[in-house]
């Protein structure tokens, strides 16, 4: 945990950084925006890897830009660690040797108890350690060098979409990884990405960045609901993050049975333990509604719950609704025409059935 | 046939003396001529280039006029050293470490600009100090460079020839290189004598050629 402190300006041809934020960061934050609205840029200032950048820059009690004396602490003196898109290894040392390069330049750093081969058994590196960073494929690649900026035993980790250039596979195989981060090492990270899943499965923060301005920032969902921030959140996301338990799994169907707030719920196996918190995205399109619990459907996850509000759009076919599940909310999207002819209003008795749910 | 090794083992020191010079004052010029956005960049990399196109007397007469005890830089030499640099091995080596700049600083400013930012910000980013991101970064990943850079310096000082007469003339044990050898030997008339360097040289730098694209070929360093 720490407390970031930035008003930033930086001027390239035909683009302006002008990020203001105060805040504490912890767990992972995501730095989320079109491309071309600063998040790479951001977090490269915040790094010091943009001489050119003024104004201030502070994390907990330490200063790296302004004043006193506009002064500027220089990269390798910041402890931060950083995950570049394209990793970065260097090429004339073997995955061992990319490791201890950052480990001992950290080892008088006593604040950060990161131990080599806990890092190592983290990241799965141990069958890597002797390979040359070219023999490595794109997702081992990223893994090695996640390790090695937390070698670096940071105050902070920064990352900048570090998965961009995996496919949807490799994807899957650092996601796991990277969401054990922060409880494990206990360094709050910023994440850059454009991928909404990518910050729905990871942050619990979320940085909004449009045209160099940092232009809204706080907890996940309460970002992703507001409607004013659609335009960049992106319209068809709208949906909600639940918080369930897992009741047990299903290894014969490969399912995976959660609890929300009294009801069960079926998703795809997941490795989370029977017990344990897990989050799910379900967007609002993937919702339907129905008057009477529905038979004979493919559909498993039917829940029982209210209406409690119905804006429609004149402009559009649709009607965005919120029901009431026992204290949760879930959002659906129907046409107006089936408010009309099933007689929705507000307050009314409602099955809402759920079409797909991203675990997240 | 009288054998006289010395003015091999002379050239040898001399190429030897040169590229370690060039070495420790070429990597940091070739460092910022591959990083600098300076407006001068332009003229320096011009005045490095210099001795590439000028004939060999006219960099030997300008040395020749500086290295005098009448000029300001050659007095100071006197006061301090109480030698002259002309005709001297010093001499000798001032005027091929500037002859041979070039052939030290272009392959290495070529593999510091093939390196590139990218590893330096991230060596940076790993805690290293500039000074540091050279020794553990930059210099191994440009190492190719700096064995082209080694070898052709190296083979370029050992094969001058203009700049010694002039700066450095035919003193035996002092600047009596290969070269001048083999010119005395072949202007009196001494071919065998001169056979016996010639050949002696010409098999010394198949030899190292040889070695070095061995290694090369054996151990590719990837870049990049």
């Amino acid at each position: 945990m720490g407390m970031l402190s930035l008003d930033l300006q930086l001027n390239f041809p035909g683009f302006e950084l002008r990020a203001q934020h105060e805040g504490v960061i912890d767990g992972i934050t995501a730095l989320f925006g079109p491309s071309g609205s600063g998040k790479s840029t951001l977090l490269r200032c915040i790094a010091g890897l943009e001489p050119a950048v003024t104004g201030r820059l502070g994390f907990d009690n330490d200063v790296w830009l302004g004043s006193p004396n506009e002064r500027c602490v220089p990269a390798h003196e910041r402890g931060v660690g950083f995950v570049f898109q394209d990793a970065r290894l260097f090429p004339h040392l073997s995955v061992q040797g990319n490791l201890r390069y950052a480990d001992r330049r950290s080892s008088h750093v006593t604040t950060r108890p990161i131990v080599f081969d806990d890092v190592v058994q983290a990241l799965d590196l141990a069958g890597l350690l002797g390979r040359r960073p070219v023999s490595l494929s794109g997702g081992e690649r990223q893994r090695v060098a996640i390790g090695r900026a937390l070698l670096t035993r940071p105050r902070l980790l920064l990352m900048d979409e570090p998965m961009s250039a995996l496919d949807a596979a490799r994807k899957a195989e650092i996601l796991p990884y990277l969401e054990r981060l922060p409880a494990r090492f206990g360094v709050p990270a910023l994440y850059v990405t454009h991928d909404i899943d990518e910050v729905a499965r990871l942050a619990t923060r979320i940085m909004l960045l449009s045209q160099g301005r940092i232009i809204a920032a706080g907890p996940i969902q309460e970002i992703l609901e507001r409607a004013d921030l659609q335009h960049v959140t992106g319209r068809f996301e709208a949906g909600v993050l639940l918080t369930t338990r897992v009741l047990r799994h299903d290894a014969a169907y490969h399912l995976t049975y959660l609890d929300l707030h009294g009801q069960c719920i079926v998703v795809p196996q997941a490795s989370a333990e029977v017990g344990s918190d897990m989050r799910v995205r379900i967007r609002s399109r993937d919702v339907a509604l129905a008057l009477r619990r529905p038979e004979g459907s493919s559909i498993r996850n039917v829940l029982a719950g209210r209406l409690v509000e119905i804006a429609s759009d004149p402009a559009t076919p649709y009607a965005e609704t919120l029901v009431d599940i026992g204290g949760a909310r879930l959002r659906a999207r129907v046409t107006r025409h089936a408010v009309a002819e099933l007689g929705l209003v507000e307050g009314a008795p409602v099955f809402a059935l759920v079409k797909s749910i991203a675990l997240g | 046939m009288p054998l006289d090794l010395e003015p091999l083992w002379l050239s040898l020191k001399l190429a030897a003396a040169a590229t370690l010079v060039l070495l420790a004052l070429g990597s940091p010029l070739a460092w910022w001529l591959a990083h600098t956005r300076s407006r001068i960049k332009a003229a320096v990399e011009a005045i490095t280039a210099l001795p590439l196109v000028l004939p060999p007397t006219v960099l030997g007469f300008y040395l020749l006029l500086l290295f005098s005890p009448r000029s300001a830089f050659g007095g100071w030499w006197v006061q301090v050293t109480d030698t002259t640099l002309a005709f001297s091995f010093a001499g000798l080596l001032v005027a091929s470490v500037l002859y041979s700049l070039p052939f030290m600083v272009q392959p290495l400013q070529l593999a510091f600009e093939a390196v590139g930012r990218a590893p330096l910000e991230a060596a940076a980013t790993l805690r290293a100090s500039g000074l540091d991101a050279f020794f553990s970064v930059a210099a191994p990943m440009a190492l190719r460079g700096y064995l082209s850079a080694i070898v052709l310096t190296f083979a370029h000082t050992i094969g001058e020839f203009g700049v010694v007469l002039m700066v450095g003339g035919n003193i035996p044990g002092q600047t009596k290189v290969i070269s001048i050898a083999i010119y005395e030997h072949v202007e009196t008339l001494r071919y065998a004598s001169a056979h016996v360097l010639a050949a002696g040289l010409m098999l010394f730098s198949f030899v190292v050629l040889l070695f070095v694209y061995t290694m090369n070929r054996r151990y590719p360093m990837q870049v990049g």
